[in-house]
């Protein structure tokens, strides 16, 4: 009954999320006004910027749960590092994916080496490889310490990385923010921001939940029932 | 101070014992170099060109295979567990082998560029700004490569995890030693040569100091 409870407001944040997400890219798709350059191409900004500002969060999200865990120690934060960096690498991902749908028209290439771009691709490789470190590792301590220093070192390299592009080649468009762009664009873009923000932070709570029950079972795997027959049988030829 | 030094001079002598594997991985090296010219073809000038870049992508593909073997060692008798018993600091211990790799990586740059300078005719006289940009981009190389190969060493697939691990992270000592080195060879009229080694050293910086500050809890049992 607990457990029931304890899986209540994340599942609910997920469904508010999910139906923000909906409210969010109906309006953008439907009732916000064209831009007038890009025109209809331009409507993936109501997700793809989202998006953007997300995937930071859940990635420096991420490296808060290393830093709690290298100085607390406590398994929990080992388990919402899993959960962030997992949610992390799929924003990152989906990010690469819808920035690539909107650059071909526009720029008319799917890919370009600008330092935004080019800094999310590398995130995405970074937090994967340590994601695949957590694979291979079965000491569950050792993957939890390796993980968040990696975690904490690849977050380090975040800043150095889009700067280091950002001088060898430059092209992305400036920075989208409310003041930027114009009042029509506004509430469809934080609709689906917070959309985003309640669907993944529902996410991450349930898997937090599903990496404390494997760690739970690592520690102390659950004893190997006892087959009832073969125990009857034992027992029966003990009798005989 | 004392413990750094031993330590080093135990990295240092390890390696000098093993020399055989420096020859083989600086003939990885060059023969990396030498591949890569076949994906170019014969265009003397493209090659030229893109010379500073093969270097250092066929000395970051090195690197993996250095980095790991100096904690492989390690591995064999237990013999970290033997170091981490000694009255040392783990962080000595660290720079101690993050010293050694940066040299053994130098020196590994250091051989390869005659043989950058034979196959892509891309030579330059600034040979002790070369030297430096070498030694800055391996700096910056061996102090994230010497943490995560002190975690990969002791895993399944470390073969295929080190550079996993290592690659997305160097990103900007290759971009960086790349830029650098091909302002050396090709010539630089803007004068751009000091931010790029800036951000070598400001890289540099930043992960020799992480990685002293986290090896003790990357080896702790």
């Amino acid at each position: 009954m607990a457990a029931a409870s304890q899986h209540r407001v994340p599942q609910a944040l997920v469904a508010l999320g999910a139906v923000l997400l909906c409210i969010g890219s109906y309006w953008g798709l439907a009732k916000a006004p064209g831009e007038v350059f890009m025109g209809d191409v331009q409507r993936i900004m109501y997700v793809h910027v989202p998006t953007a500002w997300n995937a930071m969060l859940a990635l420096t999200f991420a490296f808060v749960c290393a830093v709690s865990f290298l100085f607390s120690n406590a398994w929990k934060w080992d388990n919402r590092l899993e959960a962030a960096m997992e949610i992390g690498v799929v924003l990152s991902l989906l990010l690469c994916t819808q920035g690539a749908i909107w650059a071909k028209p526009t720029w008319g290439v799917w890919w370009d080496w600008d330092p935004r771009l080019t800094t999310t691709a590398v995130m995405v490789f970074a937090f994967g490889g340590i994601l695949a470190l957590r694979a291979f590792v079965d000491d569950p301590m050792k993957r939890a310490v390796w993980s968040a220093v990696a975690c904490i070192v690849a977050f380090a390299d975040v800043p150095i990385v889009y700067f280091s592009v950002k001088w060898w080649n430059s092209l992305h468009q400036a920075q989208s923010s409310p003041e930027t762009v114009s009042k029509a664009f506004h509430w469809p873009l934080r609709i689906n921001a917070f959309g985003i923000l309640f669907l993944w932070t529902g996410l991450l709570a349930l898997r937090a939940r599903v990496a404390a029950l494997r760690l739970r079972s690592e520690i102390a795997p659950p004893l190997p029932e006892r087959p009832r027959a073969a125990s009857d049988a034992r027992a029966s030829g003990g009798a005989s | 101070m004392t413990d750094l030094l031993v330590a080093l001079r135990k990295d240092l002598l390890l390696q000098w014992r093993g020399r055989a594997q420096i020859v083989a991985i600086f003939a990885f090296g060059a023969a990396t170099l030498l591949l890569f010219s076949f994906a170019i073809g014969p265009d003397s000038v493209a090659l030229r060109e893109h010379a500073a870049g093969f270097l250092w992508l066929g000395l970051l593909l090195a690197s993996t295979l250095s980095l790991a073997e100096s904690f492989e060692r390690e591995m064999e008798e237990q013999a970290l567990e033997g170091l981490l018993l000694l009255p040392a600091s783990a962080r000595a211990l660290y720079y101690g082998k993050a010293i050694a790799n940066c040299a053994q990586l130098t020196l590994l740059g250091v051989a390869l560029v005659p043989v950058m300078v034979v196959l892509y005719d891309a030579g330059t006289v600034r040979l002790l700004s070369l030297l430096g940009v070498i030694l800055l981009g391996t700096a910056g190389l061996s102090a994230p490569g010497t943490l995560y190969a002190a975690m990969t060493a002791q895993t399944r697939a470390r073969q295929t995890l080190l550079p996993l691990l290592l690659f997305p992270l160097v990103v900007p000592v290759l971009l960086a030693a790349v830029k650098a080195t091909s302002l050396l060879i090709l010539g630089d009229p803007m004068g751009q040569l000091r931010p790029w080694t800036s951000l070598l050293g400001a890289f540099a910086v930043v992960h020799w100091a992480l990685g002293g500050l986290l090896f003790g809890r990357v080896v702790e049992d």
